[in-house]
């Protein structure tokens, strides 16, 4: 059985221009020890994909369908009370800004300290020698010092270390690293993907990588679901999506996408029009009006993910590539 | 020596912090050839956009010189300085809160020429448009639509557009991609070399993202805590750098390719405050070849191959 394992799930936010299909029939399973990289553009639903997934949706102004089932546990519909007993001993979060992931006036060992006391019932001097253990081990330099300090003390960098502390502090099952190096520059970035790359191997955990950016996924993860206007349009191993990738929508990501290794002034195919607007979609393919290979059919009907031969690697479209294109 | 239509000598900005000065550039050089595009990257807080800024002196140079084919901009006022910046225009990061959202989308790239009376009545019309329609916005659907109404990529489109009204030479873009979705972000790069193209443009292309810049540039410079610590063609820095910082930073550099080789070289540490920046070679503090010499004197730019300039005691030798 999968750790995680997501069957059918959507999600409706309802917004004041009307009702919006955030993820539509999203199918996934994350096996132990295993990284899934999740990539798209931004409102695919990537981020409304792992917020659901966590339980974390306004209730108010979403709803979900479906079901999201961790070691068995369905969580979706779940109570607060019966999440709450799930987040960080069996999934936790890392978010793409590490600023408002912290609280800004609150001592980050102490914010560490929290998930220890809750959760593992720790003491309070015991929690603190863990957190600064923690801290030790995210790659923080003199922990002890930085146990007292203050989120805005920090470079980002830094602060990334410290959520991913916190993540990791219950050591759960599963994480869910939303964006986690968007905002760091790339030297930085290097350190914070090895940092995660170590630890995972290290405490053999799951995770979920989301990203929009393709080189992050493209040696870092096992599995890889390419996502459009909230549906997976591609998925399958990551070395099968980006060598024999068959969806038209995820040649033209990897296309547009420039390369160190390019040469200078190299033209970039840049996909025509802009994502669409979830709030109007059609019944074709989502990706049909900006494909290039789009049939009367596929403006008419959708496509269903499927997978055509006995490999794992699925796609959802009418006019697939040839494969080695 | 080529055509230099931008020469930059010894430039420094330094903002006052408290009762310190933090010195954002310190003493920067570099020439801007006719018709080229040279990129800038660097890691946030190296002073790459305090560079670009200081050039159009939207924040004001501390030292050094900066001429415009060789009209000195550093001692410009008045009417001369605003007659300089007809001559070269940026282009910001956040392509929304550059555009005045209350405002149509026709009189935003007209702003420049009713400033400067250069095309009135009919012919001002016609300019717009012709300039809408060469970044891809239509101006009779869109033209009277307001700047909020569009989206990121959209309102680059209405930016770029403003930019050429007075047919700049240089145009500096400030990060102007970094805000867009990749497919987004491709038409713009595109758009931007049609136009340079069209324009006879030379372009200093400001980025911290390695492969954009260099899908774009001729050349590169690379800055770390407010010094260029290497110059050349794209890409023999790229395939042959001789800086230490830029080998690291080129090894960051992710590829989209499974296979792309792993280089875990990952640069360690931090960069330092540049409220006490590291006396002699400001990266000597990271730098795992320094030695005694780089924290006693900062290395002085020099020549390594044709036109490839680093600022190191111990560079990199070519075969690596």
């Amino acid at each position: 059985m999968s750790l995680l394992d997501v069957q059918n799930l959507s999600v409706t936010l309802h917004t004041p221009h009307g009702d919006l299909p955030a993820v539509a029939d999203v199918s996934l399973s994350v096996g132990a020890e295993e990284t899934l990289g999740i990539v798209g553009e931004s409102g695919s639903g990537k981020t409304m994909l792992a917020r659901s997934i966590m339980g974390l949706l306004p209730r108010a102004r979403a709803s979900a369908s479906g079901s999201v089932k961790l070691k068995g546990v369905e969580m979706v519909g779940a109570r607060a009370s019966d999440l709450r007993r799930l987040w960080a001993t069996e999934v936790a979060m890392i978010f793409q800004d590490p600023m408002t992931a912290l609280n800004p006036v609150m001592r980050v060992g102490r914010q560490i300290d929290e998930t220890l006391r809750v959760r593992l019932g720790l003491s309070r001097s015991a929690a603190r020698a863990r957190a600064i253990e923690l801290l030790e081990m995210v790659g923080i330099p003199s922990p002890e010092k930085r146990y007292a300090a203050y989120p805005g003390q920090l470079s980002g960098g830094m602060r990334q270390r410290v959520v991913i502390a916190m993540a990791l502090a219950a050591s759960p099952s599963l994480i869910l690293a939303d964006e986690p190096t968007t905002g760091l520059d790339v030297t930085i970035q290097a350190q914070i993907l090895n940092l995660l790359d170590e630890l995972q191997a290290r405490l053999h955990t799951s995770m979920i990588l989301i990203t929009h950016d393709l080189g992050v996924v493209a040696t870092r993860t096992s599995h890889l679901a390419v996502m459009y206007a909230g549906r997976i349009v591609e998925t399958g191993t990551t070395r099968d999506v980006f060598a024999r990738h068959r969806m038209p929508y995820t040649r033209a990501l990897l296309e547009s996408s420039p390369r160190v290794s390019n040469p200078a002034h190299t033209r970039l195919t840049a996909i025509p029009g802009r994502p669409p607007n979830l709030l109007r979609l059609g019944e074709g393919c989502a990706f049909a009006p900006r494909c290039g290979f789009a049939s009367e059919r596929c403006h008419r009907e959708r496509p269903e993910l499927s997978v055509p031969d006995e490999s794992s690697h699925a796609f959802a479209c009418f006019n697939p590539l040839e494969v080695g294109r | 020596m080529s055509d230099v239509l931008l020469s930059v000598r010894e430039l420094t900005v330094s903002f006052p912090h408290g009762a310190h000065r933090v010195s954002a550039v310190a003493g920067v050089s570099f020439d801007v050839l006719r018709g080229e595009t040279l990129g800038l990257v660097g890691e946030s807080g190296c002073g790459k956009s305090t560079t670009g800024k200081a050039l159009m002196r939207i924040v004001e140079p501390t030292g050094g010189s900066v001429s415009l084919e060789g009209v000195e901009i550093t001692t410009a006022s008045g009417r001369a300085l605003r007659q300089l910046r007809t001559r070269m225009q940026m282009i910001f990061q956040d392509p929304i809160s550059s555009l005045n959202p209350r405002r149509r989308v026709r009189d935003i790239v007209a702003e420049p020429l009713d400033c400067w009376k250069s095309a009135t009545g009919s012919e001002r019309d016609a300019l717009v448009s012709t300039l809408l329609n060469q970044v891809g916005i239509d101006p009779v659907a869109n033209g009277t639509r307001y700047a909020r109404e569009f989206s990121g990529g959209q309102c680059q489109r209405i930016s770029i557009a403003r930019s050429l009204a007075m047919r700049p030479q240089l145009l500096i873009c400030d990060e102007m991609v970094s805000a867009l979705d990749v497919s987004v972000q491709a038409q713009i790069l595109n758009l931007l070399e049609d136009l340079k193209a069209e324009y006879g443009l030379t372009l200093l292309f400001i980025a911290h993202d390695l492969a954009v810049v260099k899908n774009v540039s001729d050349r590169v410079a690379v800055m770390y805590l407010g010094t260029i610590c290497e110059i050349g063609p794209a890409d023999v820095l790229y395939e042959t750098p001789a800086h230490p910082y830029t080998k690291f930073l080129l090894s960051a550099a992710l590829e989209a390719d499974p296979d792309a080789p792993q280089n875990r070289e990952v640069l360690q540490g931090e960069p330092p405050s540049p409220l006490d920046p590291p006396s002699g070679c400001r990266f000597r503090t990271r730098c795992p070849l320094a030695q005694e010499r780089c924290a006693l004197e900062a290395p002085l730019a020099r020549e390594v191959s044709a036109g490839h300039q680093v600022a190191c005691h111990f560079p990199l030798a070519r075969t690596t």
